[in-house]
């Protein structure tokens, strides 16, 4: 998009606007209009996020030359991450170098459930750093937990985001897919009002489907909801507790690190309800 | 805290082109898709902006709607809620035409 103007000298033009023009052209959108005001406007028309996507590239071709496939893994606080990461683990991190960078506004206390359930390598990113905390993993958080990780010896990597239904979903980090983790005690109406992050997933793991005999959670209706407003994302129903369900994420997980070898030991997928 | 994010990278941008210039105002387009409270995003300004060179800077919001145009019938039509359905024919197949803006539009500098 151009943004005319009129220079004092009488000269009107119009500036396609983009990042690199605007490097070498500071004094560009004067200016007639503003002489009485001592103001000058600069178009700038430029994705606010613009310089956290230029780092999130940079994760991402530096996970693509070491040959790492990335995730990045969402969801509300309490829906399940955690419990769902210690369960693939142990499923299938024989099988796969996986990697986990655990984002945390404090405390290691998830970094170390994970501990001995079969992460070839685990690094911890706090991001209390910030404004008193912040509440997603953004791409510079994301490269530094990268330094700590020995890439060549992975084959995926798990980005453990920060409990949150908003904030992660803006911010790329350089992951090759989005996952979010539901669970069903949160609500069937939540795809409706925390639609960027729903939109934003690859794949919605349902979690705590065992628990489903005990709500009044109606699963038609948020899988409704969901549909609404993501027609895309893979739907997989699971219990992290009970086990359900696992395996068909740890085999969407497989597919992610295109080391598809392993699948076989896994049982055929349960039907969705 | 989303709207807090989101300031701190509009500050981050708008002090990137301002280039240690005085800035008056800072005006960013946002879609509705975006999810961002426009009072919620006021208040984070106030709290980003006082700390820095951008305390004087006035933070203008152009809003935009989230619309679709169907691929069905054909209809444009503004989205009241997140679903992606036409507001005609109510069809799903549908391509976005707005909303997804989180740009940062001009900043006014004042002169020396």
């Amino acid at each position: 998009m151009g943004r005319f103007h009129v220079h004092a000298d009488g000269t009107g033009h119009t500036h396609e606007h983009d990042l690199a023009h605007h490097d070498d052209d500071r004094d560009v959108g004067d200016h007639s209009g503003y002489a009485e005001t001592g103001q000058t406007r600069v178009t700038i028309l430029e994705n606010l996020l613009s310089e956290n996507d230029r780092v999130a590239d940079e994760n991402g071709r530096r996970l693509a030359a070491a040959g790492v496939r990335s995730v990045n893994l969402m969801s509300s606080p309490g829906a399940g991450k955690t419990t769902l990461l210690r369960k693939s683990l142990e499923m299938i991190g024989g099988s796969v170098r996986i990697g986990v960078l655990e984002g945390d506004i404090a405390t290691s206390l998830d970094a170390d459930r994970l501990g001995g359930a079969g992460a070839a390598a685990i690094s911890v990113v706090n991001t209390s750093a910030g404004f008193g905390g912040e509440c997603h993993l953004d791409a510079v958080m994301v490269r530094s937990g990268l330094e700590r990780l020995p890439l060549p010896e992975l084959d995926l990597l798990i980005i453990e985001n920060v409990g949150n239904l908003v904030c992660p979903a803006e911010f790329r980090v350089g992951e090759d897919a989005r996952a979010m983790v539901f669970s069903v005690t949160e609500g069937e109406e939540k795809p409706l009002k925390y639609p960027v992050m729903f939109r934003a997933a690859d794949v919605v793991v349902v979690n705590k489907i065992d628990l489903l005999p005990h709500l009044d959670f109606d699963l038609n209706e948020f899988l409704s909801n969901l549909s609404g407003v993501n027609r895309s994302a893979k739907v997989i129903m699971a219990s992290a507790r009970s086990g359900e369900g696992v395996d068909e994420w740890c085999g969407w997980l497989m597919d992610q690190g295109q080391v598809a070898s392993a699948v076989s030991f896994l049982r055929p997928a349960p039907t969705v309800p | 805290m989303h709207e807090l994010s989101i300031c701190n990278a509009i500050a981050s941008t708008a002090k990137r082109h301002a280039g240690g210039r005085p800035v008056s105002q800072v005006k960013v387009r946002i879609g509705h898709l975006r999810q961002v409270v426009p009072d919620a995003l006021q208040f984070s300004w106030e709290i980003v902006s006082s700390s820095t060179d951008l305390k004087n800077a006035e933070l203008v919001i152009e809003q935009v709607p989230a619309a679709v145009e169907c691929l069905e019938c054909g209809a444009r039509t503004n989205l009241d809620l997140p679903i992606l359905a036409c507001g005609t024919c109510e069809g799903f197949d549908v391509k976005l035409l707005s909303g997804e803006e989180l740009l940062v539009v001009s900043i006014d500098l004042v002169d020396a």
